[in-house]
């Protein structure tokens, strides 16, 4: 319990500092190493706490795919000299307001937090009940039976997604030279091959 | 303090719900990171969803953060690759030069 505790307070201490300092860091690519960070650690604390094949899909699908897709654009775009100023520059209006209602929401959420009054059987995580059937195990039978639905749901949200996503950068350039598949394919002997007799001693003429 | 129950893991929750919004809110600079503080906030989501999911023992809190990871992945895709078309049509991310609509 102890243990579970300590580890508790150092992934939430570095989540907590990695996610300040995505927002705050002073160059995006800075930011986006941050948000990988924030990932990892987030992803360890699911795990300890039980849920281990979401975690290890946060580490696999989040700081594999889409932490790296961040970096991608973040060179992509050259924006590495444009720095964050929060206070410099123009005057901005609008951050006195965020602030304040980023505030309230931090203390409503955490009044409700306070205030929140558990049910009688909501376990401590002292009293964690592991069953003899993993957590992946246990995901696979709910997932692919009662909730098969929003699953191909979910597949067809991401292949809306990539199709919006091809067909957004997408764009047709002019005066390259491509190959041109089906010509290649469909030619046929007869038209691609003469044969010539040719005489000795005379060689070939090509009329082209 | 020392016994870790669900009250900690939303408060975690929480904070980091906190510093999404105001990560939205405070750039002034860069379209990217409004996308990381999303990100962030979806994060606090799940693991709202998940502390829930194991403290009142139902694995339907874990299925639904993983609709929640397809969406988040989803979403990250859609607005990079907006991020990228702008960026060609403008030659500027910066949120100070995105004025197109006069919001």
């Amino acid at each position: 319990m102890i243990v579970h505790s300590i580890f508790f307070y150092f992934f939430s201490v570095i989540a907590i500092f990695s996610s300040l300092m995505v927002i705050t860091s002073r160059s995006t690519i800075n930011s986006v190493f941050f948000l990988i960070l924030d990932f990892i650690s987030v992803g360890c604390l699911f795990i300890m706490v039980g849920a281990e094949f979401l975690g290890m899909i946060l580490l696999i699908v989040y700081v594999g795919a889409v932490a790296v897709l961040f970096l991608f654009v973040v060179m992509m775009l050259n924006v590495a000299e444009q720095k964050q100023s929060w206070f410099i520059g123009k005057k901005s209006t609008h951050i006195p307001t965020g602030l304040i209602v980023s505030v309230l929401i931090l203390l409503e959420l955490l009044v409700v937090v306070g205030g929140w009054k558990y049910k009688e059987d909501v376990m401590s995580s002292s009293s964690l009940v592991f069953s003899n059937i993993s957590n992946t195990h246990q995901l696979g039978l709910v997932m692919y039976t009662d909730y098969i639905l929003y699953f191909q749901l979910a597949g067809i949200v991401l292949l809306l997604a990539m199709i919006g996503a091809i067909l957004l950068t997408f764009r047709e350039r002019i005066g390259v030279k491509k190959q041109s598949y089906f010509k290649q394919v469909s030619r046929s002997p007869s038209t691609a091959v003469e044969l010539k007799d040719v005489k000795f001693n005379e060689g070939v003429k090509i009329d082209d | 303090m020392i016994e870790i129950g669900l009250g900690h893991y939303l408060s975690l929750g929480a904070i980091i719900f906190f510093l999404g919004v105001i990560g939205i809110f405070l750039n002034r600079k860069n379209v990217i990171v409004i996308l990381m503080s999303i990100e962030l906030i979806l994060l606090a989501v799940n693991i709202n969803l998940i502390s829930f999911s194991i403290f009142s023992n139902d694995i339907v809190g874990q299925i639904f953060t993983m609709l929640i990871l397809t969406v988040a992945a989803a979403e990250a895709a859609i607005g990079l690759a907006i991020i990228v078309v702008y960026y060609r049509n403008r030659g500027s991310i910066r949120v100070e030069d995105i004025h197109g609509m006069k919001g």
